[in-house]
């Protein structure tokens, strides 16, 4: 039984655009932090965690968004969350996340949104 | 006539790494109810949380300790218990804070228990600490909850 899990990191128009797939959990949650935090240590705070390929997160995976949205936000960037499977976005909007999180349906909609596309 | 009643028992090291077996041991485990899947999904994501506390918080990445997942499920619920043998941390006590203190705060503790909270029915801990700690869930079949 493994954790099958995958992020994938790229940057193009002053957007990092991070796609995860699999299955985000305590086990690999930890890789998804790194990702994220790489980006914001190098000065890159808009960014659009793509969720396409995303199966499954458990609250350590939830914590990562919460962990940096603030310091994101106050550098005038955001982290703004996409391609949502239903079964995934029901787990963000139990514990509230539409209300603080922008989750839009698809990369192109989050581009717009940061004005790029 | 009593309803059959069907039990089921997973022991794993206590290992992050084990979590997907402990899902994987969930789905069939709703299978056998005839739950629908965002409500086997729903279940999976507890039992996950309620062991991922234990491995973390009360056996520290201990791999030496096991955690057990015990179900017992009939016609009418399932009922998971997660068991541990370790200091006995009740994470029903806690009060979760609300999504935006806990952004404001930089914090992300609480996040799990919330969701346990709201995907099952019902939530209890039963605590003798050293010996044996257990932390009872409960689904009622076709309940709208989560």
């Amino acid at each position: 039984m493994s954790n099958p899990f995958s992020v994938q990191v790229s940057c193009d128009e002053g957007l990092s655009l991070i796609r995860l797939e699999g299955f985000v959990d305590a086990h690999t949650a930890p890789e998804f932090e790194a990702a994220v935090q790489n980006e914001v240590v190098s000065g890159r705070h808009r960014l659009i965690v793509d969720c396409e390929k995303l199966s499954y997160i458990s609250s350590a995976g939830l914590g990562v968004f919460m962990s940096f949205i603030e310091e994101v936000r106050g550098s005038g960037g955001d982290i703004k969350i996409c391609s949502l499977l239903p079964k995934v976005r029901h787990t963000f909007e139990i514990l509230g996340f539409h209300e603080i999180f922008e989750i839009l349906d698809n990369e192109t909609i989050a581009r717009q949104r940061f004005g790029t596309a | 006539m009593a309803a059959i009643e069907k039990k089921f028992t997973l022991e794993v090291p206590s290992s992050t790494e084990n979590l997907a077996m402990i899902r994987d041991f969930v789905k069939r485990v709703g299978r056998q109810t005839g739950m629908e899947e965002q409500e086997i999904f729903n279940l999976e994501l507890a039992v996950d949380e309620a062991c991922a506390n234990v491995i973390e918080h009360v056996y520290g990445n201990d791999t030496s300790k096991e955690v057990i997942i015990r179900a017992t499920c009939d016609d009418k619920e399932v009922r998971i218990s997660v068991i541990d043998m370790g200091r006995g941390f009740d994470p029903t006590g806690v009060t979760p804070a609300t999504i935006d203190s806990l952004v404001s705060g930089r914090k992300s503790g609480g996040l799990g228990i919330r969701l346990i909270r709201a995907l099952m029915d019902e939530v209890s801990y039963e605590i003798s600490p050293g010996q044996k700690n257990e932390l009872h869930m409960v689904k009622r079949l076709n309940s709208k909850r989560g």
